[in-house]
Parts: C-alpha cells; structure tokens; sequence
C-alpha cells in the first residue's frame, strides 16, 4: 500500500477529462437568454482527471483509513459496529433513490411505510410516545428536544425557565445545544462513583430550571443507578428530562427511557441502529417524547389513515417546534435504520444490549488482570468503560494519547482518549456486540506489549505511530499557518 | 439476524472470566422495577432474502414517476464511479477523522473538498459540510451575527424569494437566540427582490442580507448592486448558491465590488441521489477574515514530525467538544459521506462538464416551457431570465392538475399554492440534462389533456 497519494489537482493536466460522463455541448445562443452581466467570466478551477485517474485516487486514499469493515475501531462513545452490507444495498434500490422529496404521496407509500414503521418500532423501543425522524444528526436531534422542552413551559406561561443542567460529564454537545436554544447552563458533579451527585443537584433545581440533559449509561461508562431519585428532584423541580441516546446500543432491549422518567430522548440511529458513519456522517438523530411534548415534536411525520400512509403537515401541527431541515431530514439513512431493525427483530433487538455489556465487561475484566487501571474498578461496565493511564504518565512519562498513536501501529483505532475530561489521562472504550472474543484478546496483547515497550523503551512508544502514513502532525502549524485549500505552486 | 459472533463456549467462558454466572447478572446495577420483559411490539426477525423480497416491494410502489419536480433538489446524471467508491467501507464505515494519522483518507479527500467548493464560489475558505442546504443557511445567519461587530441588532433580511423551506428552518434554528428575520417581498411582474422595500430600510441597522441566486422562483436577482446595497449600510451578505448554476454564473465572491462574506447552499446538486430529501449536505464558504466564526469542521494540511506533509482537523477551539457552552455551534456530525459523493463527482466533471450539465439543463428548461406555454391557459408567471426552473401560471387549479398529471406517471413540478397564494394557480417546474425531448413532449401532451379535462369537467 502506498503511503503517500498526491492531491488531484497534481494529477491534472489541460483538456483532459472523464468526457464521456458529459452531455453534450450546449450552443451559446441556446444560452443567451442569461444576462452577461451575471455570467462567470473565468472557469472554476476544477481538477482535468480521467474516470480512471479518479477512481484510482480515491480507491488510494480510501486505503489510508481505518473503517470498521478494516479494522477494530473501538472508539467510546461511537458505538463503532458492524454496518450491514444488507442496510446498504435496499436503502440504494434505484426507487427510492430516484424519488423526489416532493413527490407525490401516491408515489411514495413505500418509503412512508418504512417511516411510520420506524417510527412506531422507535417508540417501542425507547418507551416513549411520539417519535419523530427529521434531525440530522445527535446534535440536530438535542436541538429538538431542548427546543421542545422550551416551547412547552412557553406554552404554560413559565418563561423563565431558561436554565439546563448538564452533568461535567457531558458530551460538549450538550452545553453548545443549550446555548443554541438560548438557554444557560448549570454544570454539576458526579460523585466519585460516577453518579450525579444528589445534594447539587437539589440545590441546583428551582424556578428557573427548563431541564436535565443526562446520557444513561453515563460517558464514565456506567448506569446512572440513582436515575428515579433525580426524575423525582426534577420533574418536582418543575423541569423535564433529557435524555442523550448516545449510549443507547448499552440498555437496548432491557431497559427504556421513557420508564426511567425522561421526557424527551435523542437516538443517535448512527451507533445504536448501525447506520455507517460515513468519515464524519450522515447521522441521523430521531427524537422521541412523552406526553407532555407530543404537540411540539418537530415535522415533518408520517401519519397512517386506513392503508394509505401520508406526511403530517405544519399546518395540522400549530405547537410544532416546526421544520428544521430542507426536506425529510437524512431519509436514506432512515431506511437503513429500518432495515437493520427489521433484520434484528425482536430477539435480535434483546441481544444487542446484552453482547454489547457482555464484550465490555470481558474486555474490561481482561485489561484489569493484564495490571492497568480501570477509573471506576467497582462499578459493572455498561457498553463501554474507562481505563485511566494516570500512573503511567506518571511514572514512565508515556501518555494515553501515546498508547492510543501506539495501537495503530498493533492495527487497532485508538479508543477515545481525554474524553471525559474528569479522568486524567484516560481511554474510553467500546468494543461492542459485532466483535468476536479473539480480537477483544487480541486488543489486551497489544495493549500489554505496549506497557511492555513503555517500561523498557518509552521512545517506542512517545515517538508513534510508525507505520502510518504520516507520523504525528503538527496541529499547532495547522492552526498559525493556516493551509486549507491547494494552491498551485508557483513555476521555479 | 444480530450480527453477533459469539459461541455458547465464547459466553460461557467469557462470563466465568467477567466471574459472574448469567448475562442478566451484567446489569445488576439496574433498578429491578425498570427492566423490561421484551419488546412485544417490534416485529420478528427476517432474514436477509425476506428483508429484500420487502424493501423490493415497498420500492415498486415509489417508482413510475418522470420528474419534473427541483425546488432545491434536483436530478442530474451520477456517474457510476461515484457511488461505487463513495461505498467502499474504508469511507462508508469510518468515524470522524480524530485520528489523523489513521484517517488520512478522509482527511485529504476533506481538503480536496474545501479547494473544490472555494473555487467554484470564488470564497476563500470552505468548511467540511453542514447538514443540507437548509441548516447551512441558518448557521450563516448565526455565524455572521458573531462577524459583524458593528451591527447590534441580530437583524437578518431575508427576501421572501427564498427557498419557503430555508426561512421556516432558519427561523426555527435561531428565534432562541433573538435573531430576527425580516421578509424583502418580491415584485410581481419580475419575480425578483423589489428594491424599493429594501430602500425604505435605509439607515437602519441591518446585520445581514440574504440572496439566493437563482432565487426559489429559478430567476435572477441583480446580486451586484443588492452585495454593494448591504456592504454600504455595514451589513454582511449571505449567499445561498445552487453549485450547479456556478459553472454558468458569477460566483459569490465575485459579487459587488467586494464579494459576499459567506456564501452557503445544498450540495445535492454534485452527485448526490434525491433519495427521498436525505441525505444531502450543506456546503459553507467564508472570507478568510471570517474562518474563526465558522461552524463545524474544517481541515488544514500540516507537516509531521518528520517534515512530511499530511492533513489534520484544524481550529477546533472554535467547537462544541472543546468550547462546550461557548462553541460556535452544536454542530458534530456533518455529512462526510456526501462529501465524498461530490468530491468524486465535481473531479469526473471537471469545469467543463459541470458547465455542460449546466447548460444542457438550462437549454432543457427553456425548451419544456416554450413547449408548456403553447398550451392554451398555461403561461410564464414572470417576465425575464431564469436558470433551468421556471414558475407557470395555469388556468385550472394547480393541485388537480397535477393529480391527473401524476396519474399518468408525470411529478409535473410543486404547487406554489401553500406557498405563494398570491400567486393564484401556480407551479415551479424544472428539467434537467436527464430528460429527453420525447420526455417534455410527453408532460406537454399531458399537461394539455389535463386543462381540456379540468375544463370540460
């Protein structure tokens, strides 16, 4: 594999290019209509590649990623599964491709079964009451739900309550959301068990308080064990209950939710319900809620009437926190969701939680015998857990991003290093249910030849990755000497 | 079928490792009284052939449809090398670049990306996609209230001829913040920005001005003396672009005397299938002045330790997983995937295919509605140009036409109705370099019928 690939535009060379993919010319005159004052005077500067040149370049550059069709991709918090070749090929026949977002809904019955499917098996599965399927992402889709949670006290008359309070543990996602939503955030502790600490959260609620945003399991990696006392303090409180699905793929099949008190919840469908991640996206972040917020839930929906299925309009909605994207949100990836779900069915659905606790707690357990440090060594593991390489930093001066640079070089992805930012050096790890015990082994070797290599060679291991198409980057050049478009350079 | 590998002997000697007896025994830190017995109404399991043998059925019942439908999303020719690499599992099945020197892939294909996007809009500086067209013009609304210092208002101007779907999102995405969007009406006869209500707002400040060129109506907006307009009264402008119509038209950063400030649009156009409305993604370029405000990521090239050149994820002070509270958005996830798509397809087309397709589309228009506005009691809503979308007046009401238009396996173009009641019965229609002469004469013919049916009925 070579390790270096030039930028396309090196490739270019005047009047070439993949021609047969062009229509043919169009005349000036079929074209002089157009004002000459509004025409582009100079070509942009595409690349001028052959179909072949194309296809070579990008098949190269695919091959300086890790995937997870490629490797053990056990980044926390990412749910980094298997992505079924299956979801792929049906979510791509060329009907569905071909259907235009503003078709007919005669002409669209088959995807709208698909949505109101997805939907109701949404609900299930999360033991809530509405579901709605257009944000586009984790982050669109707790944009909805604090919108949601602050439309409703505004429909009480209960403006003031402008304030969410976000464990420290929190993705950054959540505090950012707030402040988009207008909103103030209100940090508070966990305990040193990695539960929310109570008595702040007592002295946190009042008035002014819109809600709770919590992930359950939390990012620690563990079961929020006090969840009905702190639905209990807010929902008393006057606020309501959000819930971060991003740790979903943990409880999946045993427990839900909407029976721990939440009152709104995000799904990530691009961990939980293995849709691909495509090097950064699409997602696709349904939201689903209880009663209280059914009327705000975001549209577009789909409705069944008899056996003909139809979108829910803004119109019929007039408490919707309304539209938030073009169309229907990242439709594709929907289908994709729904095919896995399909695949999974009921007792798939059940096993999901419990293979993906079980790899966890097996890796987990491995890792202790083989001497490194797990954050919170008395708590059970949810899907995923945290190793803190604070001694080692210590004592050896090598750190956890260097074990994490170190293990692309064993051909393993780094799990999440320094998130949560609460556990001083740590790695957040996910291995999930697709993983087979032979590689979880595998993942210990490496990681135990690398404390190995930290005692008796730290250069080893400070100075990884080694193998890589690049050795460690310069991100503070990247920053101060910005380059972020390629430029030809100058003829010497 | 839940794609898990493990053996009776893996589980068993796995859980004597964990040193607990039963899989249930995992989740003892659950409350009792919340575990749930199973999950009654999630269907059983099919295998793959069934699961096929459905989906093969529910897409049946979405096809037969010849399209004339765009309105911000619109089909083109996808080369096949652009899906078949775009779904090779090293792009499809990676996570987000945060490990560069395992993502190099993704990483270079962003910056080819960004060089890409800059120089079709002729801005300096792309970010790496936002959600669709849609949430990127939100996100410029926002961005260029943290740009422009001078405004205190949180005053956005939008014209009301753009995209209906574009200002119900924006407004959604920002009203909690207290930004507020004021509607520029158009002028009937031209269906473009009227220049008098955005004078009576002179001396007012304004933070931005919108302009969508082609505007929803597919015509043309005088985005010279609109940019110069808005940068004399201290206001940024915002562009929201088809990057389809850029191969033929002045790009952004050539507008006015100085260009707009950001310029952001839906990308689908590149290689992206309609699939439904989804996914898509949204593109966002800037002046350089500006990169610190932008939302979302953004890629650099940079030396390694050893002096070779590679590419990271560059300004991530400005995000929500270092900044939390005080990011410059939310936003995490962007539509990698779609990315690629049009990195793949703008490289196979190259400026002069980009300019072909185009062209041929903007020809296909002109030609379907010289055809359509032959047809008695079917005419032009508006006098002058438009690129390759066009709004028809019709004598019979819109929605039954349409109806009947559908029956006979024709999408004949969205009904402004819900829209642009003023606007009587009326359709914004579109073709593209996919259809065929036989195709615009098969509409016209049944778009003749179904007047003469409407008028005898």
């Amino acid at each position: 594999m070579a390790l270096t690939e030039r930028v396309i535009y090196e490739y270019s060379a005047p009047g070439r290019g993949a021609a047969d993919q062009w229509p043919a010319p169009t005349g000036e005159a079929e074209l002089s209509d157009l004002p000459a004052a509004l025409r582009r005077a100079e070509a942009p500067q595409l690349p001028e590649v052959s179909e072949l040149d194309v296809v070579r370049h990008f098949t190269r550059l695919s091959q300086l990623n890790f995937s997870i069709d490629t490797h053990f991709y056990p980044l926390g918090s990412c749910t980094m599964k298997y992505n079924p070749k299956a979801c792929n090929q049906y979510a791509m026949l060329p009907e569905f491709l071909a259907r235009h977002p503003l078709a007919p809904e005669s002409h669209g019955q088959g995807f709208l079964a698909c949505m109101y499917e997805l939907q109701e098996m949404l609900k299930e599965v999360t033991g809530m009451q509405g579901v709605a399927l257009s944000p586009m992402a984790g982050a669109h889709g707790e944009f909805a739900g604090v919108a949601m949670i602050r439309a409703y006290h505004r429909a009480r008359g209960d403006d003031a309550r402008n304030e969410i309070i976000v464990p420290e543990a929190a993705h950054g996602t959540n505090p950012a959301t707030a402040t988009m939503c207008g909103c103030v955030v209100r940090e508070i502790p966990v305990d040193t068990q990695g539960d929310v600490d109570l008595d702040a959260l007592r002295a946190a609620v009042g008035p002014q308080t819109a809600g709770i945003m919590l992930t359950n399991p939390s990012t620690l990696g563990v079961f929020e064990r006090h969840i009905e006392a702190v639905a209990r303090i807010v929902h008393d409180a006057g606020g309501l209950l959000y819930y971060d699905g991003a740790n979903l793929n943990a409880i999946l099949g045993k427990v839900r939710p909407g029976d721990m008190g939440f009152d709104v919840i995000h799904m990530n469908l691009h961990k939980t319900f293995s849709t691909p991640h495509g090097g950064g996206g699409p997602g696709a972040g349904a939201v689903g809620v209880g009663e209280r917020l059914l009327p705000f839930l975001p549209v577009p929906l789909a409705a069944k009437e008899g056996e003909r299925y139809r979108w829910v309009s803004e119109a019929e909605r007039p408490q919707s926190i309304g539209r938030l994207s073009a169309f229907m949100g990242n439709a594709g990836v929907l289908l994709r969701a729904y095919i896995y779900m399909r695949l999974l069915g009921r007792e798939g659905m059940q096993k999901v939680g419990e293979f993906a606790t079980l790899n966890a707690n097996y890796l987990l357990q491995r890792l202790k015998d083989a001497g490194f440090d797990a954050a919170y060594p008395r708590r059970r593991a949810s899907h995923e857990f945290i190793v803190t390489l604070r001694r080692q930093a210590r004592e050896l001066n090598v750190t956890a991003m260097d074990f994490a640079k170190r293990l692309l070089d064993y051909g393993f992805h780094a799990p999440t290093t320094y998130f949560p930012l609460l556990v001083p050096e740590c790695l957040l790890i996910e291995p999930t249910e697709t993983e087979t015990r032979e590689v979880l082994d595998a993942f210990v070797a490496a990681l135990s030849q690398i404390q190995k290599e930290a005692e008796q060679e730290p250069g080893r291991v400070t100075s990884a990755p080694h193998t890589m198409p690049v050795r460690r980057l310069d991100d503070v050049r990247a920053a101060r000497q910005l380059d972020l478009t390629w430029k030809p350079t100058a003829p010497s | 079928m839940a794609f898990i590998p493990h053996t009776r002997a893996d589980v068993e000697a796995m859980l004597r490792t964990i040193g607990v007896a039963r899989l249930e025994d995992l989740f003892d830190e659950i409350p009792a009284g919340l575990k749930i017995k199973g999950l009654d109404r999630i269907p059983e399991a099919l295998n793959e052939m069934q699961v096929g043998r459905l989906m093969s059925e529910r897409a049946r019942c979405d096809g037969g449809l010849t399209s004339f439908l765009g309105a911000g999303a619109y089909e083109h020719h996808i080369p096949s090398a652009v899906w078949a690499i775009t779904t090779r599992g090293e792009f499809y099945s990676a996570y987000t670049p945060y490990q560069a020197e395992a993502s190099q892939g993704t990483l270079q294909m962003i910056y080819e990306f960004q060089t890409m996007i800059a120089r079709l809009t002729g801005m300096d500086v792309s970010n790496a996609s936002m959600y669709d067209g849609a949430s990127a013009t939100a996100e410029a609304a926002l961005m260029a209230v943290r740009a422009n210092r001078r405004s205190r208002a949180a005053r956005i101007l939008v014209p009301s001829t753009l995209h209906p779907h574009y200002r119900r999102v924006a407004l959604n995405t920002t009203h909690n913040q207290g930004l507020r969007f004021e509607e520029i009406p158009y002028v009937r006869e031209s269906g473009t920005l009227d220049p008098a209500a955005l004078e009576s707002l002179a001396g007012e400040d304004v933070t931005a001005l919108v302009i969508q060129q082609p505007n929803f109506f597919g015509r043309l907006e005088d985005v010279d003396a609109l940019t110069d307009w808005a940068h004399a009264r201290g206001a940024l402008v915002i562009a929201v672009v088809n990057p389809m119509s850029l191969a033929l038209f002045k790009p952004p950063g050539r507008w006015g005397t100085k260009g707009v400030d950001i310029a952001v649009g839906e990308g689908q156009p590149l290689g992206v299938p309609l699939s439904g409305g989804g996914p898509y993604f949204g593109f966002m370029t800037a002046r350089m002045e500006h990169v610190r405000q932008m939302p979302g990521r953004i890629v650099g090239r940079t030396l390694d330790s050893a002096g070779k050149g590679g590419f990271t994820l560059t300004l991530q002070a400005r995000e929500q997983h270092i900044r939390r509270a005080k990011a410059t958005s939310n936003i995490c996830t962007n539509q990698g995937l779609l990315m690629t798509a049009a990195t793949i397809y703008l490289s196979l087309m190259g400026a002069e295919g980009l300019k072909r397709t185009a062209a041929a589309s903007h020809a296909r228009t002109r030609e379907l509605v010289a055809l359509l506005t032959r047809i008695p009691g079917v005419r032009a809503a508006f006098q002058g140009p438009f690129f390759h979308e066009c709004v028809l007046q019709l004598s019979r009401p819109a929605a039954g036409v349409l109806r009947s238009l559908a029956a006979r396996g024709i999408a004949g173009g969205l009904d402004l109705a819900p829209y642009y009641p003023e606007l009587g019965s009326a359709i914004l229609t579109c073709a593209t370099e996919t259809k065929t002469t036989a195709d615009l004469e098969r509409y016209a013919l049944a778009l003749g019928d179904a007047l003469n049916a409407a008028q005898a009925a």
